[in-house]
């Protein structure tokens, strides 16, 4: 099924440049917060704010997203002294940020507000586990769910592992190759003080480390942490009134998906070793007006190495099929010619539905990475460029970027931000 | 009155208004594997659902179909995450392209159906059968009668059927 013209509702090109992010927030990355999602998410929305230099009558509009524990955005409102003229708490996981992102565009585009907070708050670790063990693993199974749960089929893992396989068969990829995503996402948790694993792996831990679900070995898993994160979208000519320079948004995709999804996640269309972000591409680039040659750093979803390197590869930074090959080249880590999830995402920096991806972007396009080089007199950072272990995570002259964000086999959303050109 | 039913320790609910589960779930407690088939369309659909993917259409009758096929792709869980799994592990979640319907009505479509690899006799396969079963093999269904209104369909390795030399496995357990 051609994904073309038809499609071309989900952004509207000529709004390409025209908002931006203007600021980012976030508690730390751990395990164990002892906070609730609510107070987190004070903080991550605060944080955002500061970062903005903005005051509670500079935000009008608030959306928050959740398949597990969070928190409402009226609470949160209400706890930083924020009026609302809109706002929308929606159900979802790793498609939602960039989706919110384009919700944002749409309502303020709409007149309805000027400016939105999109936050995350989770306790995904000590409260509700993201892997999906502890009381959500027992509740009760009904209607469809029979046709997965009752076979013992229910965690994310356990859930795309058939597509996984699926692409090792259908085009000889090795868990080896897949191993380097780990491999080049520790090394840059490694130049981030802010990660909850700062650890670098080989491609050797990482296959010889216990099977969870085959082909997924445990370091092919993200971590489960328990944060709160937030991302300020309004006009780009407010934006540019902010402290740092405004990341901006060229494109949106939210929620673009296979034909046919169903409780299965997309098995029955086929071929199933395609992912969502084969139909996803053509709008994201066309409404950007760039290709896939253009980007300089991507952020995609990594819930598992396998979704990285699925997601490289619909959205076509490489060739269908090669996906194996592109993400053990060197060329996603720091260095390399188009770096992936430099924080360390959601293998090593923390887990948060997607948020972090587009914070670190962000600080990418601000250039203004928070690593451990020093800074000048004015306060501005250092950057060394050599990545070496403990070091910088900035890339050189990086214009242009790429979120990726998956929920399932069959869903993702993505987003193209550039570097301010004035 | 919803079927209920506890299976291995885990509550299964069909309410009634689930027309489409309930139905299907009640032909397997009689050993009959039906699926949908769109009025309109004239294709079957898998899972059960309210309409048609390819026209809308919610009329169907349930077509009596025959539960063989060949492993598309499968996940092999070795970390069980529901407790009535625990002692289950190592098993197989299977994704089976049934032999009706398959490349129909596109190329990469087929009624690709869910299930674990169980034995003849409807326990779990044990790892000397699983380390013989990957995509290209040959399976049929056999249903795990819970109650009088429910069964749970499964499958089985078809031993009738001509099985492919070496089923593709996951690469690294060439070196168990």
């Amino acid at each position: 099924m051609p994904a073309s013209t038809e499609t071309d509702s989900s952004t509207n090109k000529f709004l390409r440049g025209k908002y931006a992010i203007c600021g980012i927030g976030e508690t730390s990355y751990r395990r164990g917060s002892e906070e609730s999602t609510r107070n987190l998410a004070t903080w991550a929305v605060g944080n955002a704010m500061k970062d903005a230099g903005m005051k509670a009558t500079d935000i009008d509009g608030m959306l928050s997203y959740s398949g597990n524990d969070s928190t409402f955005s009226p609470l949160i409102a209400n706890d930083l002294g924020i009026r609302l003229n809109f706002y929308m708490d929606v159900h979802g996981g790793g498609s939602s940020t960039e989706a919110l992102i384009g919700i944002a565009i749409g309502v303020i585009e709409a007149g309805m507000c000027n400016t939105v907070a999109i936050f995350r708050a989770m306790n995904g670790y000590s409260q509700v586990r993201i892997g999906g063990t502890g009381a959500r693993s027992a509740t009760p199974i009904i209607g469809d769910q029979i046709h997965h749960r009752a076979y013992g089929w229910q965690s994310a893992g356990q859930m795309f592992a058939p597509t996984f396989l699926r692409h090792m068969y259908d085009y000889g990829t090795t868990p080896e190759q897949v191993a380097a995503v780990k491999v080049a996402h520790s090394k840059h948790a490694s130049n981030n003080p802010k990660a909850y694993y700062k650890k670098r792996y080989t491609v050797e831990d990482v296959v010889q480390s216990r099977i969870i679900c085959k082909p997924l070995h445990l370091l092919d898993c993200c971590v489960e942490t328990d944060n709160a994160t937030c991302i300020i979208v309004t006009r780009l000519d407010r934006a540019r009134d902010c402290p740092h320079p405004p990341a901006v948004i060229q494109s949106v995709v939210g929620r673009c998906s296979k034909p046919r999804g169903d409780i299965h996640l997309h098995y029955q269309t086929g071929p199933i070793s395609t992912v969502a972000g084969h139909y996803a591409k053509n709008i994201l680039f066309r409404n950007a007006g760039v290709g896939p040659e253009d980007i300089d750093v991507t952020g995609s979803y990594d819930a598992f190495t396998f979704t990285t390197m699925l997601q490289l590869e619909d959205y076509g930074f490489c060739k269908k099929g090669e996906g194996g090959a592109y993400v053990s080249s060197g060329a996603i880590e720091l260095g390399g010619s188009r770096p992936n999830n430099t924080s360390g995402g959601h293998l090593c920096e923390g887990y948060t539905h997607g948020m972090n991806m587009v914070i670190e972007n962000t600080r990418q396009l601000r250039h203004d990475v928070d690593d451990s080089c020093p800074t000048d007199k004015n306060g501005n950072k250092q950057h060394t460029y050599t990545y070496a272990e403990g070091g910088c995570r900035q890339v050189r002259n990086a214009e242009l970027t790429a979120n990726l964000g998956w929920a399932h086999p069959g869903t993702g959303s993505a987003m193209i931000m550039a570097k301010d050109t004035r | 009155m919803p079927i209920q039913v506890e299976y291995m320790g885990m509550m299964l609910t069909v309410e009634d208004v689930d027309r489409e589960n309930r139905e299907f779930f009640s032909f397997c407690a009689k050993g009959e594997f039906r699926l949908q088939r769109g009025s309109e369309s004239g294709l079957l659909r898998y899972p059960p659902t309210t309409a048609c993917p390819w026209t809308g259409d919610r009329e169907y009758e349930w077509a009596l179909v025959e539960g063989k096929g060949t492993i598309h792709s499968y996940g092999e869980i070795h970390h069980p995450i529901q407790p009535a799994f625990k002692t289950k592990v190592p098993y197989m979640t299977l994704v089976v392209d049934l032999d009706t319907q398959k490349g129909q009505p596109t190329e990469h479509e087929a009624l690709r159906i869910g299930g674990n690899l169980v034995t003849t006799s409807g326990d779990f396969a044990p790892p000397e059968i699983i380390r013989q079963v990957g995509i290209g093999t040959r399976v049929k269904m056999l249903f795990n009668n819970i109650t009088d209104d429910f069964a749970l369909p499964q499958w089985t390795v078809d031993t009738e059927a001509e099985q492919p030399e070496k089923p593709w496995r996951y690469p690294e357990d060439e070196q168990e």
